[in-house]
């Protein structure tokens, strides 16, 4: 949950502070004023993060009551954890191309596309991982420049363009596979990505840092807009919101350090490699997204293209760099896939993989009409929808209930989505 | 045209056109326009549907490039390809529609597309305190907040923000499209007061307006397009609103305007 400001739809309240001329301060550096800020917002339709985190309480707390035996278990949680990684990788890829205002049916096979070429070269061509690991986020790059260019270039529909390449990435893949075959990943490197964890100290080293960075950063904001006489929230809501991050960061950290084992004798903690990795690059793309130039452009063109371009903005450059990105993120995240069931086959990120990731970004709170999202959203999405996954999984549902209980969430994250813009066409948020 | 652009008391202007035609396909849009606007001034640019209006705006903030004429810059001439080379020379256009990103706060559309930067950090210290002082020099006290996002704002403030947007660039000309069109009687008035404080701080505005009630009350010079040509580019205080209205609807009044013969072969 990587915190950070600027763009809109900023956490609770995001209001000014006394200054000349422009009142609504004084009221909302106070905490009432940033709780009734906050209560505006969502009443005008923006939800932020609210419905994934509800999401993420209400199904917890049902799995937990049908499968008390199972579900909070630290192995479970383990896995579901895990299950999550490889949906908000992709869905963390989308989160860009859906501020855009645009689509990538994509996504998903490319995914399978770069599984592919990273196992066939370590397994047919003995290449190092490092290398394969490198050439297949290449691959995914160049099929984002090409999709890219399709789309922002020529001007075709993203839906049509990448509707096609959804079609001709998965002959590719059969093709590097072969009909029907199996490529099995047996490196220990890929493989122990999401297979085996950092020792328990290193997992509590890495949960402070990111604790104390995170407070760290969030203070001095705090302290450097409070003595320029900045717009910026109360203290006490900064504080709340880095005991927050503290409690997840800990709490989680704590329960992958408990033996998880099903045989007491055998010892299985840590916290999976894979769970770093999503959280270097929820960090890395956040800052992208929310302090640089690139980022303020990819809203600005969501928002209003045409008014982003007699900015001079390059409104199609950022377009082209937007698909390159999501597209090396479906590399990533098909990685990670691969490395799960440490094997690639002709279906890889096919099937649900997209709409699985599609559905993550927009439960999490961003906008299929474009202009409003953050990276986090993956994140809180991709957890919901792994919940989903791992609860039906362990209840034991049959498979077409499966269907249609994850569609029937994914619609009722669209519903809210839709009815939130309207409400904010409405109230004028 | 030479006689107009020595006239006294006036000084260079900040933005002159010599015979600028501009054509999209077989329909020519604008036909030997020339065009005058003061520093300190505000230059009415009025006409009717389709005269060429917004053509003329564009072309000279480089959306549309013009196909021949001259545009004399503060009596230097130059060629504006692009809107960045607009920009560079001091020329800011606010749109009738606005250009703003509803989903941006105020802060972040002022610097659209011209973000400070501490290293590759977009530097929001400087740039909010940058739009604070530009709001408030420009006495603009209807915001609730520099940070609150567009979408928010009413149509006046939107209009508002659009024009300080152009003012943070130490823009010396500033072309304003239609700035009262949608707006109701206490934001039109708030909208007229920004714009002779623009011009009272130094700006050229030209400013496009059907309203004559409005460039009545605001301009110090008139200029009538009328089917793609200049019928008039002259003070204010040398016409009526009924010789106005003349100009816009036949491109002629009294001893102004388009001779009777190139307005019936403008098609008439």
């Amino acid at each position: 949950m990587a915190s950070s400001t600027t763009p809109p739809a900023a956490d609770l309240a995001e209001i000014p502070a006394p200054q000349s001329g422009f009142e609504g301060d004084a009221s909302a550096s106070t905490l009432g004023g940033a709780v009734s800020g906050y209560l505006d917002k969502v009443r005008g339709g923006d939800l932020g993060a609210l419905p994934a985190v509800a999401g993420i309480v209400v199904l917890g707390v049902l799995f937990t009551i049908l499968r008390s035996q199972t579900f909070l278990k630290p192995l479970n949680i383990t896995n579901l954890l895990v299950q999550a990684v490889a949906i908000s990788l992709l869905a963390m890829g989308l989160v860009f191309v859906l501020l855009l205002g645009e689509i990538d049916l994509s996504a998903g096979v490319v995914s399978g596309v770069c599984a592919a070429v990273m196992a066939v070269t370590m397994a047919r061509h003995d290449v190092p991982w490092y290398w394969a690991v490198l050439f297949a986020a290449a691959t995914g790059a160049a099929i984002g420049l090409f999709t890219g260019v399709l789309v922002a270039v020529i001007r075709i529909p993203s839906f049509v363009v990448t509707l096609a390449l959804f079609l001709g990435w998965q002959g590719v893949t059969l093709k590097l596979i072969g009909q029907g075959g199996t490529v099995p990943v047996r490196d220990p490197v890929v493989v122990g990505l999401t297979n085996s964890s950092m020792s328990v100290v290193w997992g509590w080293i890495l949960a402070v840092v990111v604790v104390v960075l995170y407070a760290a950063l969030q203070l001095n904001r705090w302290r450097v807009q409070r003595t320029r006489g900045l717009a910026s929230q109360p203290l006490i809501v900064v504080v709340l919101r880095i005991v927050v991050i503290a409690v997840i960061a800990l709490g989680i950290t704590a329960v992958l350090n408990v033996n998880r084992a099903l045989n007491p004798n055998f010892q299985l903690v840590g916290i999976p490699w894979a769970i770093p990795v999503v959280v270097v690059l929820l960090l890395a793309l956040t800052f992208l997204l929310n302090k640089t130039s690139f980022g303020r452009h990819v809203y600005a063109v969501g928002g209003n293209s045409e008014a982003s371009r007699r900015a001079g903005i390059n409104v199609t450059r950022v377009r082209v760099l937007v698909f390159v990105l999501s597209s090396a993120m479906a590399a990533i995240s098909g990685i990670a896939a691969a490395s799960r069931l440490s094997s690639v086959d002709a279906s890889s990120g096919g099937g649900n993989t997209l709409l699985y990731a599609v559905g993550a970004a927009v439960i999490g709170g961003t906008s299929l009409f474009g202009g409003r999202g953050r990276v986090r959203d993956a994140v809180l999405g991709g957890l919901v929808i792994a919940i989903i996954a791992n609860g039906l999984g362990l209840l034991q549902v049959a498979a077409y209930l499966n269907f249609i209980i994850t569609g029937a969430v994914l619609l009722l994250a669209a519903s809210v989505d839709a009815l939130a813009r309207r409400r904010g066409a409405a109230t004028g948020h | 045209m030479s006689a107009l652009s020595t006239r006294p008391g006036e000084g260079i202007p900040t933005l002159e056109l010599r015979g600028v035609n501009k054509s999209f396909g077989a329909v020519q849009v604008l036909r030997d326009v020339n065009l005058l606007a003061y520093p300190g001034k505000v230059t009415a640019l009025v006409g009717d549907n389709g005269a060429g209006k917004s053509t003329l705006i564009k072309a000279i903030a480089g959306i549309h490039p013009i196909d021949s004429g001259e545009i004399l810059f503060e009596g230097q001439p130059v060629s504006i390809g692009g809107p960045r080379d607009a920009a560079a020379l001091g020329i800011e256009v606010v749109y009738q529609d606005l250009a703003l990103c509803d989903n941006l706060d105020v802060v972040q559309n002022m610097f659209l597309g011209r973000e400070r930067h501490n290293g590759v950090i977009l530097d929001e210290v400087s740039m909010e305190q940058a739009a604070r002082d530009t709001l408030t020099r420009l006495s603009v006290r209807t915001l609730k907040s520099v940070r609150q996002p567009v979408s928010s704002l009413s149509g006046g403030q939107r209009q508002t923000v659009a024009i300080a947007k152009a003012v943070l660039w130490e823009s010396k000309l500033v072309i304003l499209d239609e700035p009262t069109a949608a707006l109701g009687v206490a934001q039109t008035r708030q909208v007229l007061d920004l714009v002779r404080r623009l011009a009272d701080t130094g700006h050229c505005v030209v400013f496009i307006s059907h309203n004559m009630i409005d460039v009545f009350e605001v301009a110090d010079r008139v200029a009538a397009l009328y089917l793609g040509r200049m019928a008039a580019d002259v003070p204010i205080t040398d016409v009526d609103l009924t010789r106005v209205v003349e100009l816009i609807t036949a491109g002629r009044s009294g001893d102004l305007g388009i001779e009777s013969a190139t307005v019936a072969e403008a098609g008439v």
